[in-house]
């Protein structure tokens, strides 16, 4: 069939090669995953449960259940957040779409969109769907890749229209303080960017808590936050998530949600509501253990000599592999049959580093960082 | 968090863990592991370390049985003493004061179910303050030590994913 020059023209993700690689062994300990171990709260599954049981298979309205919506407006109050849960809340089918959502209302065909990187895959495909042009905005190791004024200056962001700021970050695990955001939230009053704040890791951050660049004086009219509740209830495959917003912002996309996608699927949006409700606990336990693990991962790799920032968010650590990361990632996974996805997939500044995730069970975890200590001693 | 909570919470959860992985676990150094450990030991905080076995899976198991207790106490006799003589037999594996119905939860490990009647019918009910027992024999556990008893967890996840 013919197809669009769109849809021909988008590049496959770098990360699938290292997918088909890890398949075609079965004797590998994956350190590649980008999702919880953990199973979503068994309270929730529940709530899900109990909704089927009771037949509540309908659409919901277009921006989502309003008893959620005010059960996601009063948790985020938790990050100094406020939002009318009636105007300023769109439920979505997992945050991508809300990051799909907001390009597409907020980015006009020629605009320029910042995005720093190394970062998550997804934002130059979707910029580039919504007629949008990426400008690649470095991050560097010596800023424990947190995004700087001096970094944006020199990308020449002053000239775009959009910034995508993702912390905590994957694949880096790196976060930013208030001091850090402020700095940022100046440029972009100053050049008069809007912001597209995915903020999905912000429940798993270990020793502060989690900042947003949304709640800087003056942001918040100019900032769409998304988050949603797969890494953090564990729920990624429910494909639930959400963004907050200025009234104007939201009821654009919510536009375009309710031709394209009519309303995100009813039966997480129950479970979603119990975990709102009463999962904190969980929580807190699951960032315990992610954090007794990251704290493992970071000093085993330190101790081995791949130089390992300490990440403040998320789950993944971002050791720099001192040479081609690609080709370290590939010998590993030959060698010892332990999977790490090379941070070049990640965009620009990321070669040189690996992602690893330690969203995998501290046994597994010890004997992967040993069979990698294994590598680097042989290699 | 203090050490010793730190370090409470990783035994907790896996009491085969070596100082050297509590300490990286932690961020505490390995010879405040060491101290912290002491100091839970000495303080009777933690009694002890032990296995979560699945004894079904065991050739020639145990058999398990919860036992209710009722007493009856006097001027001389309270739960303490009664616990501190109850607790003597080795076949106690856990002993219990609870609210409800009845006063004491004994959790019995025989080797066969004869073994467990004839411990409870010979020794525990005839003690003057025993006024009477019911035994539940366990069928079947499902979980223990806040560990599922079933075969393998399977990781379904896509192996490498964004």
């Amino acid at each position: 069939m013919r197809l669009s020059d769109r849809a021909r023209d988008l590049p496959e993700s770098g990360i699938r090669k290292f997918f088909e690689l890890a398949e075609a062994r079965d004797d590998v300990i994956s350190l590649g995953v980008g999702e919880p171990d953990f199973s979503a709260p068994w309270a929730a599954r529940t709530a899900a449960i109990d909704s089927l049981e009771r037949g509540k298979t309908s659409y919901t309205s277009n921006r989502g259940m309003a008893e959620l919506r005010e059960r996601i407006a009063t948790h985020h109050e938790r990050y100094d957040q406020t939002y009318d849960p009636a105007e300023e809340v769109l439920v979505t089918t997992g945050a991508s779409e809300a990051v799909d959502l907001a390009f597409r209302a907020l980015v006009d065909p020629g605009d320029t969109v910042a995005v720093h990187e190394p970062t998550y895959i997804s934002y130059g495909p979707g910029i580039e769907l919504a007629g949008g042009e990426q400008l690649t905005v470095p991050t560097r190791p010596e800023d424990d890749f947190a995004l700087t004024r001096e970094s944006l200056e020199a990308a020449g962001a002053a000239e775009a229209d959009l910034l995508v700021c993702c912390y905590p970050n994957n694949p880096t695990g790196a976060t930013m303080t208030e001091e850090e955001y402020a700095e940022v939230a100046a440029f972009c009053r100053d050049n008069d960017l809007r912001v597209i704040a995915d903020e999905i890791y912000s429940a798993l951050t270990y020793g502060a808590d989690h900042a947003s660049i949304a709640t800087q004086p003056g942001m918040r009219e100019r900032t769409v936050v998304v988050n949603g509740f797969s890494k953090a209830y564990a729920m990624t495959g429910l494909r639930l998530g959400y963004a907050l917003g200025p009234m104007d912002a939201i009821d654009a996309m919510n536009r375009i949600h309710q031709y394209t996608m009519l309303s995100a699927p009813t039966t997480p949006q129950y479970a979603a509501i119990e975990a709102l409700d009463r999962c904190d606990d969980e929580v807190a336990e699951m960032v315990d253990e992610y954090n007794r693990r990251r704290r493992l991962v970071v000093s085993r790799f330190n101790e081995m000599g791949l130089d390992t920032f300490e990440p403040g968010g998320a789950f993944y650590a971002f050791p720099d592999c001192g040479g081609d990361d690609e080709v370290f990632a590939e010998e590993l996974l030959e060698a010892q049959g332990v999977a790490v996805v090379p941070g070049s997939v990640f965009g620009e500044g990321g070669e040189g580093h690996l992602r690893v995730s330690y969203a995998t069970s501290m046994r597994e975890l010890k004997e992967a960082t040993d069979r990698i200590a294994t590598f680097v001693e042989n290699r | 968090m203090d050490a010793e909570r730190e370090v409470l919470d990783v035994l907790a959860r896996n009491a085969r863990e070596d100082i050297d992985d509590i300490a990286a676990q932690t961020g505490l150094d390995a010879d405040a592991v060491a101290d912290a450990i002491d100091e839970l030991e000495v303080n009777n905080v933690v009694h002890g370390y032990q296995a979560v076995v699945d004894w079904d899976r065991v050739d020639e198991g145990k058999i398990r049985a919860i036992v209710e207790i009722n007493v009856e106490l006097d001027r001389e006799t309270g739960y303490e003493q009664v616990a501190d003589r109850i607790a003597k037999f080795p076949a106690v594996d856990a002993l219990h004061l609870v609210s409800g119905d009845y006063d004491f939860a004994v959790e019995v490990l025989g080797e066969t179910m004869q073994d467990v009647s004839r411990f409870i019918s010979e020794q525990v009910a005839p003690m003057p303050e025993v006024t009477q027992t019911v035994t539940h024999y366990i069928m079947e556990t499902y979980k223990d030590g806040g560990i599922r008893f079933e075969d393998g967890d399977d990781d379904d996840r896509l192996s490498v994913s964004p």
